[in-house]
């Protein structure tokens, strides 16, 4: 029982050991590939008080101003639309086709429009993640339980307070679902707008800037950093999820 | 075998059989009811009463509308034609329970079980207080020993059709409609779930009418079986069940009751052959 917790660890000591070997038998360039030693030393230099702590909060902070935005239109958006099943129908290939299109090709577009800012940035992202959400939202609430809206019906609740009591509810477990691959976009498009021309921070800016400068370690210690921060928003949703849509998948 | 075939059809039933089991004042009365469904008929100008007090099992061939009627009468589907009154008043006028198979899609997972069962009090608008104490009157009353505090999704498939019954019957319904309501379950659960539906039957005095799968269900908790024919439906036969309660397990291997059940048992084998 007390090993199997440590089951995760094993990948991680793997890929370190992996790491170490193709160092030190000099499979691949050392100026390429320095020692994971060296790379973790850049790493907490960079976050503690380095310029890559700068960069860190700044990717922060635009994904997630860029999904609180995407969730305020979308959520709300979703529901009315699911509601519908006609209005839904009528506007799906709109939103099957811009969300299918990958959002870093409509940033020269956004660059165009509203200029090189942090406002381009978290626009793309906050469009891009927004149509994730959108499109879940409406699936959950179109997808409702018949049964529990019949439970309602026959109980005598109108349509409004069925919309209240039970799809709202019903639609939280795939809105959450929505959410967090609207987070995971959002985070792969503001890294990338980081690395467009015009950028000045940002996780993105640094990997880019780190591979132009040649310095190796700042570039690994920044690929880590932004790892670090989609995995911790990816468990930090989970968590939420599970505290709040207590019954999914149940 | 020709023989039989022949004995049963000379024993069919009289053209148009009387909707009623006769005797008393009929709770629901149907008449003229008609439905189609994706151009088939499965109910043509049919008439039923329900009598008051009693409880009806609603048996017959697989697909002939069974649930479907009690749909239309509870106002989960609408009917093409014809009229439904309970006690001369419509449906809005009157208060339903209705019970549904899947009770896992039927309880909402978002709320505690007790929360489930003081929901239709809330949407009457009925305060806070006043709801708990209810509830609580009708959990002391069924003497359920079941933690509500707790999710339906972390109950027994037998608790959780309990809260749902409990749900339906907070409000005080005029009539309770049970559709294969323990069908999910298995046999031990479905038996004492039996119980506990008798024993709800007779203290409350509820009109009851429980759609089966199951004939000994329906026979054993029913005052009248209402068998129906293959589809367009018909009323086959809707003999009494003149057995006393409570019926316990000894009822199921009495004379009378295995009589009953042969003979519904002959006459839903005619439906399904015909």
């Amino acid at each position: 029982m007390n090993r199997d917790k440590l089951l995760p660890f094993v990948g991680v000591v793997g890929l370190i050991l992996v790491w170490y070997v193709g160092y030190w038998t000099r499979i691949v360039d050392p100026v390429l590939l320095p020692p994971p030693h060296t790379a973790a030393a850049a790493l907490w230099k960079g976050m503690l008080g380095g310029n890559l702590y700068h960069d860190f909060i700044r990717t922060v902070a635009r994904t997630l101003i860029a999904i609180a935005m995407a969730a305020a239109i979308a959520i709300p958006l979703g529901i009315l639309l699911g509601a519908s099943e006609k209005l839904y129908r009528s506007v799906e290939f709109v939103i099957e086709f811009f969300r299918s299109t990958p959002a870093s090709a409509m940033f020269p577009l956004f660059l165009v429009i509203f200029g090189v800012g942090d406002k381009t940035k978290i626009y793309v992202a906050a469009f891009g993640a927004a149509l994730v959400i959108l499109f879940n939202v409406a699936y959950g609430v179109m997808n409702a339980r018949k049964t529990r809206i019949l439970a309602a019906k026959v109980m005598g609740a109108s349509r409004w307070v069925i919309m209240r009591d039970v799809i709202l509810w019903e639609s939280m477990p795939q809105t959450f679902v929505g959410l967090r691959n609207g987070v995971s976009l959002a985070l792969v498009i503001v890294v990338v707008a980081e690395m467009f021309i015009g950028s000045v921070d940002g996780l993105g800016h640094r990997v880019f800037e780190a591979q132009q400068l040649f310095e190796m370690p700042d570039m690994y210690a920044a690929i880590f950093a932004a790892g670090a921060l989609g995995y911790g928003l990816n468990v930090a949703l989970l968590r939420l999820e599970k505290s709040f849509v207590h019954w999914s998948g149940k | 075998m020709v023989a039989t075939t022949l004995q049963l059809l000379e024993t069919a039933p009289p053209a148009s059989p009387s909707p009623g089991p006769g005797g008393g004042r009929p709770h629901i009365t149907i008449r003229g009811l008609c439905k189609q469904f994706q151009g088939v008929t499965i109910y043509d100008k049919f008439d039923l009463d329900v009598p008051r007090g009693k409880f009806v099992s609603v048996f017959g061939p697989n697909g002939c509308g069974k649930s479907t009627l009690i749909n239309m009468i509870a106002g989960l589907i609408p009917s093409d034609a014809g009229e439904i009154l309970f006690d001369g008043k419509t449906l809005a006028q009157t208060k339903i329970g209705y019970v549904f198979q899947n009770y896992r899609e039927a309880l909402f997972p978002w709320l505690s079980a007790f929360a489930n069962i003081e929901y239709p009090l809330k949407l009457m608008g009925v305060g806070k207080a006043e709801r708990r104490e209810k509830v609580q009157a009708l959990v002391d009353h069924m003497g359920v020993k079941i933690d509500l505090v707790r999710y339906p999704y972390e109950m027994s498939g037998g608790q959780q059709q309990l809260v749902s019954i409990m749900r339906a019957l907070v409000v005080d319904p005029e009539v309770l409609f049970l559709d294969e309501p323990f069908s999910a379950l298995d046999y031990e659960m479905n038996l004492f779930m039996r119980e506990q539906l008798q024993r709800i039957f007779v203290e409350t005095g509820t009109t009851m009418v429980l759609v089966s799968h199951d004939l000994e269900e329906a026979v054993y908790l029913a005052d009248h079986v209402l068998l129906l024919s293959r589809r367009p439906a018909r009323i086959a036969d809707y003999p009494l069940i003149p057995l006393a309660r409570p019926r316990n397990d000894q009822t199921m291997s009495d004379p009378d009751f295995v009589a009953l059940k042969g003979h519904c048992l002959e006459i839903f084998q005619r439906e399904v052959r015909r």
